[in-house]
């Protein structure tokens, strides 16, 4: 086939990427070549769009072992121990077949996490859905999490958090953001840089077949009517052979035979091969015959592009083949020797004895295309007007019921009990908590991970949004005796093409690094996922932030649910009674516009540290951050999970008492403290000038207001849970 | 003590189980499912996961594996065998206990606490066992215990059932059973009651920071009663 520039455009690529091509090779690239720049370039493989933003994050701190670049993160947790962690997006997939998108969103993060030498030990995801009342909804939701469980409790690696939302922005587009982390000794980490000529590349795991041709130029495009022709771009999962894969690559890690090792994830051995090269400023040379093949008659073409799962590319010492060949065997795995390293710098590719691809490695990667694209300024929206006057006539009991049972606020049980939360036997909090906790297996110490976002404050002002994120995972981290170390991002946005849409992706991850900066918590991994969009129909703005952060004595680990009757309740920060962009607003006052809470840096920072110095103190008997849906949503999740009550009487304020119940303020906490501890407890808090509300004590049973509105245990435990489950019924 | 635990491909909840046998004074071994030969042992058990992926039916292709033959022989002249989750389902695809293991009622994956009420302690297994009802946890797809009317009889008759899902009181009800077991069964026996599979992971219960600590209480008396 003869290559021209309108099969350039039907891989996706631009005419005058095409051009480019053309004048990089100083030719025509062949099919083969062209598939592999096509691949290359796609905004999935290069950030093409958001490469000279990203720049801008903070990536650099004490505890940074490794930054953005690598498959995956790396922390320090002392005592030389590492956490592998990273956040990928698996969305455009998971809308068109969701079980196996989503299966293979789990398998690909995995992958990104074990390929460094880390046995992964905690998954997390974030996942999005349309309106619960669009009709794709339900199905999608039980594939995705019929997809995830199905790989990750196949692996053995407990699924400890998460986050799930409804909205209607979602209807043509869902989000599923995989998250994985991994522990590593930190002298026992392994990257992707080749180095030594002639060294053999190895090719392990799964065969080569068909599926998953183009799928990152698919997930670099807006859906259309045609989406569901789109389905054998989708990659198909094999838990199975990722397990075995996974054992087998750290027997052989245990050793010292590797070099460099690589997972084929996106664009599958074109991406892994010249990443590797690449950063080793070395060529590689492959012979395509010794690819082991699922399906026959495969060509170079359909052999490069493929994106089948659970295979990896090692480049070994040489000598070293037989050793490696053997364990691979005892675990059934195919084990292939299918090049060398070259002093070439050029990827060269060799198939039936000929030479069929030729390209330098730079013009694939530094040499790929970078844009500064156009993107149009948010401006704070004006605060929204409500008769206040009306607010006296809410039933608080039924604005309550309307709030925990909103879809976004609900138990989502329903969905983390699909997932094996408790194999490795070191989960010490469970899904459903701030953040899931695991053990650092043999240790005092435990990793906390949450991961959260907020599109709705992204959408309504992009900067403020991402800096709530960020300080959102922070506050949950903290809420769990935890000091927060990094962060991964997974940016999800519409089309970079839009000037909006570009727009929202440049002030989010402004706020990001503001915020990362501002706490010491930097960005050390991430992924972006443009192009989700339907036609001319984006997502809000929906960046998901992956916070993790170390407990030192697991024993310290905190909880949210309220612990012992007479203990005193207080909120941590001050509530200014902020409704705008609130879920009350949303769901009580039908009012969509007005600027998200403010986020102040300093009273995060202060409040968050101020609180982790209560808990070491063991001054703190249960905590909770506040989020969405405010106080008393907040405090309802205590007593349901605690089986406790509570009297609350509400601190004579300026502002009434459904906004103090309802507001969204940032940077708060709700705390419980013994009567003994109250006034140590306060001191410190004076002595920090940390802003608090004494607003009640745990009793027995039953939330009683100001004496008036009482609601049962029960009845905030139905409001709750029933949701999602009859839902899904 | 000596026990071994089996490693098949796909098992992934054995080195969990290696933990808690060590933490409660077991000298264990691993044992790959390639191998012919089982080491010396008081106590072979069958870890969970998805051995073999799963594939074909739960349990079925383990059941067939090399190291099998060993087991069955062990088992067959009386020796300690415990199959826990996937392991029990690889009990049931070798005939050493009666049923089968169907895919959960509601079709879904289930993982939570559960309660479970043991009801014959004259066995090695639950011997000098101070609790009636147990928390323990659950993680399966596939525990929706089956079997025939006669084989139930048959069960019931030589008191083979080792225990139910119940209530924290040790009631057993329909709204209980997380996964459609026949007659809310959660662990059986073989008739010689040296073999014992059940749902439930009592490794994954073994210290105050877990889930909780009733599989504390399982392996100590199970100790116990080899010593």
């Amino acid at each position: 086939m003869v290559v021209n520039e309108k099969i350039a455009v039907e891989h996706g690529l631009k005419s005058d990427e095409y051009k480019k091509i053309c004048k990089l090779l100083k030719r025509t690239p062949n099919i083969t070549e062209l598939g592999i720049f096509s691949a290359m370039w796609n905004e999935h493989c290069s950030y093409k769009s958001s490469r000279i933003h990203l720049k801008k994050l903070p990536t650099k701190g004490k505890k940074v072992i490794q930054g953005p670049g690598e498959n995956a993160g790396v922390i320090d947790v002392d005592d030389g121990d590492a956490i592998v962690f990273k956040i990928e997006s698996h969305n455009h997939p998971s809308f068109i077949e969701p079980y196996q998108g989503a299966a293979t969103g789990v398998g690909g993060i995995m992958r990104d996490v074990f390929t460094m030498g880390a046995r992964p030990i905690a998954n997390l995801n974030s996942i999005h859905f349309g309106s619960p009342q669009n009709k794709k909804t339900k199905n999608l939701l039980r594939g995705v999490v019929h997809g995830i469980g199905g790989y990750g409790n196949c692996m053995g690696v407990p699924t400890v958090g998460g986050q799930t939302s409804f909205d209607s922005s979602y209807n043509g587009n869902i989000l599923v953001n995989a998250m994985t982390l991994g522990l590593v000794k930190r002298n026992k980490i392994f990257y992707s840089k080749a180095a030594g000529l002639n060294k053999p590349v190895i090719y392990v795991g799964s065969k080569t077949g068909r599926d998953g041709i183009h799928g990152a130029s698919m997930a670099s495009a807006s859906f259309d009517d045609k989406i569901e022709e789109k389905k054998p771009t989708v990659q198909v999962g094999d838990p199975f052979t990722e397990k075995l894969l996974l054992e087998a690559c750290l027997e052989l890690m245990a050793g010292d035979s590797i070099i460099a090792i690589q997972d084929m994830g996106a664009a599958g051995l074109t991406s892994s091969s010249i990443e590797m090269a690449s950063k080793g400023n070395l060529g590689i040379e492959i012979n395509l015959n010794k690819v082991p093949c699922r399906e026959t008659k495969m060509t170079p073409y359909e052999i490069m592009l493929s994106e089948s799962q659970e295979r990896m590319l090692i480049i070994l010492e040489s000598g070293k083949e037989d050793l490696a060949k053997k364990i691979f065997d005892k675990w059934n795995l195919d084990f292939a020797v299918i090049g060398k390293t070259t002093n070439t710098k050029n990827i060269e590719l060799f198939f039936d004895q000929k030479q069929v691809a030729k390209i330098p490695v730079n013009t694939l990667v530094e040499n790929s295309p970078m844009y500064d694209r156009k993107w149009k300024k948010s401006k704070l929206p004006k605060k929204i007007k409500y008769d206040r006057s009306k607010l006296k006539n809410l039933k608080i009991k039924e604005t309550l019921k309307k709030i925990l049972s909103s879809p976004n606020i609900c138990s989502k049980e329903w969905i983390w009990q699909q997932y094996d939360h408790t194999v490795m036997g070191d989960t010490i909090q469970k899904p459903g908590g701030d953040s899931g906790v695991v053990r650092i297996h043999g240790t005092d110490k435990a990793v906390a991970a949450t991961v959260d976002s907020s599109a709705t404050y992204c959408w309504a002002h992009p900067l403020t949004g991402g800096k709530q994120v960020v300080c959102e995972t922070w506050r949950n981290l903290i809420s769990v005796g935890a000091k927060p170390i990094a962060i991964t991002n997974c940016l999800n946005f519409g089309s970079p093409e839009k000037e909006e849409n570009m727009g929202e992706f440049v002030e989010c991850v402004q706020g990001i690094g503001e915020a990362c900066k501002y706490l010491e918590y930097p960005v050390v991994s991430g992924n972006v996922s443009f192009y989700n969009q339907t036609k001319e129909i984006g997502i809000k703005p929906t960046p998901a932030i992956g916070g993790v952060g170390l407990i030192k004595n697991y024993k310290k680990m905190i909880t949210m649910n309220f612990k012992n009757t007479g203990n005193q309740v207080l909120v941590i920060g001050k509530t200014e009674g902020h409704i705008d962009q609130s879920l009350f607003a949303r769901t009580v006052l039908n009012e969509k516009n007005g600027p998200p809470p403010e986020v102040n840096l300093f009273n995060e920072k202060n409040n968050g540290e101020t609180l982790l110095n209560l808990i070491d103190r063991n001054y703190i008997k249960s905590a909770h951050d506040v989020s969405l849906g405010g106080i008393i949503t907040a405090i309802s999740k205590m007593c349901i999970k605690g089986n406790k009550g509570i009297e609350l009487k509400i601190p004579k304020f300026l502002i009434n008492e459904t906004e103090y119940f309802f507001a969204e303020d940032q940077g708060r906490y709700i705390i419980e403290v013994s009567l003994e501890d109250l006034k140590n407890v306060t001191k410190i808090l004076d002595k920090n000038s940390v802003h608090y509300d004494q607003i009640g004590k745990i009793i027995d049973k039953d939330l009683i207001i100001n004496q008036k509105t009482k609601v049962t245990i029960d009845e905030l435990k139905s409001y709750n849970t029933n949701w999602l489950k009859d839902y899904m019924v | 003590m000596k026990s071994s635990v089996i490693t098949f491909p796909g098992s992934n909840c054995d080195r969990d189980m290696d933990v808690a046998l060590t933490k409660f004074g077991f000298k264990n071994k691993m044992v790959w499912h390639n191998d012919q030969e089982l080491p010396k042992s008081d106590l072979i058990v069958l870890p969970g996961g998805f051995s073999y992926g799963d594939y074909l039916r739960c349990g079925s292709m383990a059941s067939k594996s090399k190291i099998m033959h060993s087991v069955i022989n062990f088992a067959k002249s009386g020796g300690l065998v415990m199959g826990i989750c996937n392991g029990f389902q690889i009990l049931v695809e070798s005939g050493l206990v009666p049923g089968v293991l169907l895919r959960n009622k509601y079709l879904q994956f289930v993982c939570k606490n559960v309660h479970v009420k043991v009801d014959n302690k004259e066995n090695t297994f639950f011997k000098n066992l101070d609790k009636k009802v147990l928390e323990f946890h659950i993680a399966h797809n596939e525990g929706n215990y089956f079997c025939t009317s006669d084989q139930l009889k048959e069960i019931e008759d030589n008191n083979q059932i080792a225990i139910y899902y119940c209530d924290q009181n040790g009631n057993t009800n329909d709204q209980i059973n997380p996964n459609g077991s026949i007659k809310n069964i959660a662990g059986i026996f073989n008739k010689e009651k040296n073999i014992l599979g059940m749902m439930p992971h009592p490794e994954r219960m073994i210290d105050e920071s877990l889930s909780g600590e009733d599989g504390s209480i399982f392996f100590r008396n199970l100790f116990n009663n080899i010593k």
